[in-house]
């Protein structure tokens, strides 16, 4: 009997790309369903929009670039992508942001730098920044929960919004944004850093209809259940619970020691978890294995420098949320932060 | 007319081989601050081929009474000189385009389009040569930044020469044309991170193009020597 030596490592991981992706797919669709639950069909619509884009721009590309292109097409990256993409987009935004979004993502931000595993910048938060300062106004038009709406919202009415900009009775977006009350409706974070501006403290703030029962009407739900497949992807062992505990315990502590040194003008920690993309920036975007940093040292320092960032330009910057600006900054930093975080090797010192 | 293959390859090396803005990726600062319009390009275009042709003749017809060792700071001396002629011309003859230049138009004179083009060509040959050589590069820079702009002014607000009274009085407002009805700005593409992108495409089809051309071109044939061994021993 032959005796077959292998070299090491001995210990192989089974997982490919491809399921990975599956999986992290996976983990993204109680946050979805949140979504469709509480904000109705939008984010869906986009979601199909953007996977649409992605896919035709993937082959277009990859068939220029004379690759494999059915092994790559459907290795899921470029679906995660758009999935990404279509959550974080405003959900009545018009079509054609989520198409520009997607595109701009898989032909300028994964392929031209070289495709899957080569792209320094995360494709989705990419693209989401393009949009956000080249769209402004679409980009912040945020829709309020189905709940406080006075104007409801089926599914082919959120379809008319997205392709003709009015509901079928001819209701405008504006307008759809509007309270009963008769002022327009922005998201928690929008409204707690407006306010501050007017001179209401946060206690004052909470009342807003907004807010809701605890710190977010809707966006409180979806934040927990993008926790929720995030705490699935680490049980799978998909992704490691270094970036996602770093990440939320930096935001942590800064905006805990904002709020014990003003109350009144710094929103609470848990205001801070769950609203905006927190969790969905936790751990479905830091965690990106290609544009982040590779060492476990370098991870808890990347993902600490994002939490510090998104508290800080949540509070002192121009944008209510942050999650995205801080993804690209750390995306820049990280090549920077493996440098310096480098594992020992062993018998060196 | 018979043109000499000197002048004919300075044009070249100018305007195509050895561009400025494409190849050489000398003076991007203002390439990429002031093109988001086709008639801020030109403005910035023509005044950066006038400053570079007036010094490239200036440093070469005084090139042998300027001692080495302090060649440069004299070249940046009568470089600023004549951007302050610029300056003071466009301040007094197209203020609305030299309000929107801003910072850029005394800024040609750290462009190191300039200073390269005096060192590397105009201080070691004659006037007429070097003068035709600012002439070239100032063109091949002012093509680049007038493709750049009319790229950037098409996609972000859908015109092209918008403004161009600014630049060549009254009559030229209705040099304005509406290539596309844009309900929203595209704010990326008059941004700079749009210029960066739109450059990046503008260098790549450019190789693209050469490799089209290299493609094109019969294959030398290398001249095969035999070499018959005799061996006159035997």
């Amino acid at each position: 009997m032959a005796y077959w030596i292998a070299s090491s490592p001995h210990n192989h991981i089974q997982g490919s790309t491809p399921a990975l992706m599956r999986l992290v797919i996976y983990a993204t669709i109680p946050g979805i369903l949140a979504q469709w639950y509480f904000f109705g069909w939008g984010n869906l619509i986009h979601i199909g929009l953007a996977l649409t884009t992605a896919l035709v721009a993937e082959f277009t590309v990859l068939s220029l670039r004379e690759k494999k292109v059915a092994e790559q097409l459907f290795d899921g990256s470029a679906m995660l992508t758009a999935v990404l993409i279509g959550i974080s987009l405003p959900a009545l935004a018009p079509w054609w942001i989520s198409v520009l979004g997607a595109l701009f993502a898989i032909v300028i931000v994964k392929q031209l730098y070289g495709g899957i595993g080569h792209n320094p910048f995360n494709p989705a938060m990419a693209a989401y920044v393009m949009l956000l300062i080249s769209f402004p106004v679409q980009m912040t038009s945020w829709q309020p929960p189905l709940a406080l709406m006075s104007i409801p919202l089926d599914f082919s009415n959120t379809l008319s919004v997205i392709f003709t900009q009015f509901t079928f009775d001819g209701y405008s977006l504006e307008q759809l944004r509007t309270h009963v009350d008769g002022y327009t409706m922005a998201t928690p974070l929008d409204t707690v850093k407006t306010n501050i501006t007017l001179g209401l403290t946060i206690s004052e703030s909470m009342n807003n209809p907004v807010i809701g029962e605890y710190v977010g009407e809707g966006w409180q739900w979806l934040n927990a259940a993008f926790l929720l497949g995030g705490l699935f992807l680490i049980t799978q062992k998909a992704i490691s619970y270094v970036t996602p505990l770093s990440f939320l315990a930096s935001l942590f502590i800064c905006s805990l020691i904002a709020f014990l040194v003003s109350p009144d003008s710094n929103a609470s920690t848990l205001f801070h978890w769950f609203n905006g993309a927190t969790m969905l920036g936790a751990f479905f975007i830091l965690t990106d294995p290609v544009s982040g940093a590779t060492s476990v040292k370098g991870r808890i320092v990347v993902a600490a420098l994002a939490g510090f960032l998104v508290f800080i330009i949540r509070k002192f910057g121009g944008y209510p949320d942050a999650v995205a600006f801080s993804v690209l900054l750390c995306n820049m930093a990280a090549p920077l932060i493996d440098q310096y975080t480098r594992p020992r090797t062993y018998g060196h010192s | 007319m018979n043109i000499p293959n000197e002048y004919k390859e300075l044009a070249w090396q100018g305007l195509w081989k050895n561009n400025p803005g494409l190849v050489q990726l000398l003076g991007l600062c203002p390439l990429l601050a002031v093109t988001s319009t086709v008639v801020n390009a030109l403005g910035l275009g023509l005044a950066t081929m006038f400053v570079l042709i007036c010094s490239n003749a200036t440093v070469s017809a005084i090139q042998h009474w300027v001692p080495k060792e302090i060649r440069i700071p004299i070249f940046v001396l009568i470089i600023a000189a004549f951007v302050t002629c610029v300056q003071l011309l466009m301040n007094a003859f197209t203020y609305g385009l030299y309000e929107s230049l801003g910072i850029f138009l005394p800024l040609i004179v750290t462009n190191c389009a300039i200073i390269g083009r005096a060192e590397a060509y105009a201080s070691k040959n004659p006037v007429k040569q070097a003068s035709f050589d600012g002439l070239m590069m100032g063109l091949g820079f002012l093509l680049v930044l007038v493709v750049l702009g009319a790229i950037r002014e098409v996609l972000g607000q859908g015109t092209l020469f918008d403004g161009a009274q600014l630049l060549l009085g009254d009559w030229a407002a209705n040099l304005r044309i509406e290539v596309m009805q844009l309900d929203n700005q595209f704010l990326l593409a008059i941004l700079p991170p749009g210029a960066f992108i739109a450059m990046g495409f503008l260098i790549a089809a450019k190789n693209k193009i050469d490799d089209k051309i290299a493609q094109h071109q019969p294959k030398e044939q290398e001249s095969q020597i035999e070499r018959v061994r005799v061996n006159f021993d035997s």
